[in-house]
């Protein structure tokens, strides 16, 4: 089954104030394709979460969201600094985020975390230095 | 109970409404936008004290029913009309969020 929808989306990087618009619209497109508000939840949520992160560690990055007859792919891609430890930025609470992005209610160490707890399946495929692709699949 | 009966009954003052007849199911208190997204609940009343454009986005994902601004917490009117334009209903109170839930608890 290659046939699928595919809404792809430019994630600008240190911007706060725009972060989430890809989440948002993407929510809003799932909506509109009638699929049940739990599956949307999840995927707005997963996908806000790897936004956020593309915003505060990597400068930005693109992100594509594949809808297919029995799931939904979210692919996140930046060529950030990598992660160092994925064992460790998995964990609740640990996160390496700075002051400022905490005092906007951010830096929580719970973006990936939450990411892995709404995705059926999350792939990390991350290199330091060179960048992160995150895939998360919900299924349908 | 529905938002409009947050105002109605309660005395949480409207800051803007889009969809006041939609049902609450249970409350969330916490400022911490992801571990919000992580914990609060669809429909649930979310109540915080963080109020930057961020808050909307959070209560749209997650599908809360309402934020309720304590403590007096205000909302730059830009921030409304963002609300206004993606469906979030958001309140506030001079109560701090214990005292709001205490409150929201009776009439649940």
């Amino acid at each position: 089954m290659s046939d699928h929808l595919n809404f792809h989306f430019t994630v600008d990087g240190d911007n706060f104030v725009s972060a989430g618009q890809a989440s948002v619209q993407v929510k809003k497109n799932l909506r509109e394709l009638g699929l049940s508000p739990d599956v949307i939840r999840k995927v707005s949520i997963a996908m806000y979460e790897g936004e956020i992160n593309m915003v505060i560690h990597a400068h930005g990055g693109t992100a594509d969201v594949n809808v297919y007859e029995d799931r939904i792919e979210i692919i996140l891609d930046d060529e950030g600094p990598g992660i160092k430890d994925v064992e460790l930025a998995l964990q609740e609470g640990y996160s390496t985020a700075s002051d400022s992005v905490r005092s906007l209610g951010f830096g929580a160490g719970m973006g990936l975390p939450n990411m892995k707890r709404y995705s059926d399946d999350m792939r990390i495929d991350t290199t330091v230095g060179v960048g992160t692709k995150i895939t998360m699949t919900i299924r349908l | 109970m529905k938002v409009t009966d947050l105002v109605n009954d309660l005395g949480f003052a409207p800051i803007c409404m889009p969809d006041p007849e939609r049902e609450i199911h249970g409350c969330y208190i916490g400022d911490l936008l992801s571990w919000v997204m992580g914990r609060a609940q669809a429909d649930n009343l979310w109540i915080t004290i963080m109020s930057n454009v961020n808050t909307v986005a959070v209560a749209s994902l997650a599908d809360v029913s309402a934020v309720l601004l304590a403590e007096n917490v205000t909302l730059e009117e830009s921030i409304v009309q963002t609300a206004e334009l993606k469906g979030v209903n958001i309140l506030s109170t001079s109560l701090s969020a214990y005292e709001a839930a205490v409150k929201l608890s009776g009439a649940l």
